[in-house]
């Protein structure tokens, strides 16, 4: 029977340079494995692989050394211990993300939350190319949203809370990007200076700083062949409505306008990137 | 401005992070709650993280002065005990 190797990539077997071998690739969201699951991948590669796992670039986990003829009681082997085959080739691969708020101290957005919303919506989504989505939970920007196809990063719009406020003079001497200026006891914020941080707020010793959080989308980030960072074209966004229709626009625009093999920012060069930029505040707009 | 009667000073200028914290939290440690501490940082990131950490320990921060030479006094009321 002739091996078609086009299935066992999506269901996320990459084949090695030795004979009859495959790297396995698992499904993971946000590079969130638990107790059991990791207790699975061990046995797994402890009886059919080479008894090791490589970490990918991207969060994910590959079992090297499966055996063409084991595959599927591999499979078998990982659906007993919740572990799912990842996927390769031309669609939406692992959604990554940090640990954001709900675990760091500076995350300004729960991106677990949000990375597992984006793959129960897109994870393996077939389009024209391969297709990345990562969140990042603030700007210090641990999980790097500018290089993938969608970045998101989280934010936080502050607004001064004069009477809460004990002018202890913190936020304007911590603020990164100059945007806070105590004026005769009253603080001014610069919106066109402030990147929403929010580092004025969490430090803030007295609450004063009324704080809504924010996505801040990238478009067509690539870091492999060729280095491009992810463009921001719409404003901070607040709502999850907002969020989802914009970034169900821009993956409706890569399906209908990319070639097969063309990478997302690609596909917005060559068919303009005034164009894209239309759809997307569109979409922003509603 | 408010005048705070100081009861113990810290310097953290001499270490980084994640000692600078430690340092200012062993310095706190030793005082009684309601006493206040003066802690002498460097600009960066021990201003921008120290404050924000004595604030998620239950601490009150109530002064930040900025000196001459770029660096910082913190001043900061211990809170009460857990």
């Amino acid at each position: 029977m002739a091996v078609d190797y086009g299935t066992l990539k999506k269901g996320g077997f990459m084949r090695q340079k030795q004979k009859n071998c495959f790297s396995l690739r698992l499904k993971v969201v946000g590079g969130h494995l638990d107790a059991k699951q990791l207790a699975t991948i061990a046995e797994v590669a402890e009886k059919y692989g080479n008894g090791y796992v490589h970490l990918t670039s991207r969060q994910g986990v590959e079992i090297p050394f499966i055996k063409l003829d084991e595959i599927e009681e591999v499979k078998e082997a990982l659906s007993e211990g919740n572990c799912e085959p990842g996927v390769c080739g031309p669609r939406v691969r692992t959604v990554t993300s940090c640990q954001g708020k709900e675990i760091c101290p500076s995350g300004c957005i729960d991106t677990y939350a949000l990375a597992q919303e984006l793959s129960d919506r897109f994870f393996a989504m077939d389009l024209p190319h391969k297709f990345k989505f990562g969140v990042t939970g603030c700007q210090n920007n641990c999980l790097k949203a500018e290089e993938n196809d969608i970045g998101i990063k989280g934010g936080i719009k502050v607004k001064w809370l004069e009477d809460s406020c004990i002018h202890c003079g913190l936020c304007e001497n911590i603020c990164r990007s100059k945007a806070i200026q105590i004026i005769d006891e009253k603080i001014v914020l610069n919106e066109d200076l402030c990147n929403f941080c929010g580092r004025c707020s969490k430090a803030c010793p007295s609450d004063a700083w009324e704080k809504k959080e924010g996505y801040i989308l990238s478009f067509g980030g690539l870091f492999g062949n060729r280095i491009h960072k992810g463009e921001e074209i719409v404003p901070i966004i607040h709502k999850k409505e907002t969020l989802f229709r914009v970034i169900d626009e821009a993956v409706a625009f890569f399906k209908e306008n990319a070639k097969p093999g063309e990478r997302f920012r690609y596909t917005i060069e060559r068919v303009g990137e005034e164009v894209f930029k239309e759809k997307i505040k569109e979409a922003y707009h509603g | 401005m408010a005048d705070f009667f100081i009861d113990e000073k810290v310097d953290i200028t001499d270490v980084v992070c994640p000692v600078t914290f430690v340092k200012a939290k062993v310095a706190i440690e030793e005082l009684e709650p309601g006493q206040i501490l003066s802690i002498h940082m460097n600009e960066g990131e021990p201003v921008e993280n120290v404050p924000r950490s004595l604030k998620e320990e239950g601490h009150q921060v109530l002064k930040l002065i900025k000196r001459e030479d770029g660096t910082f006094d913190l001043l900061v009321r211990k809170g009460e005990e857990e």
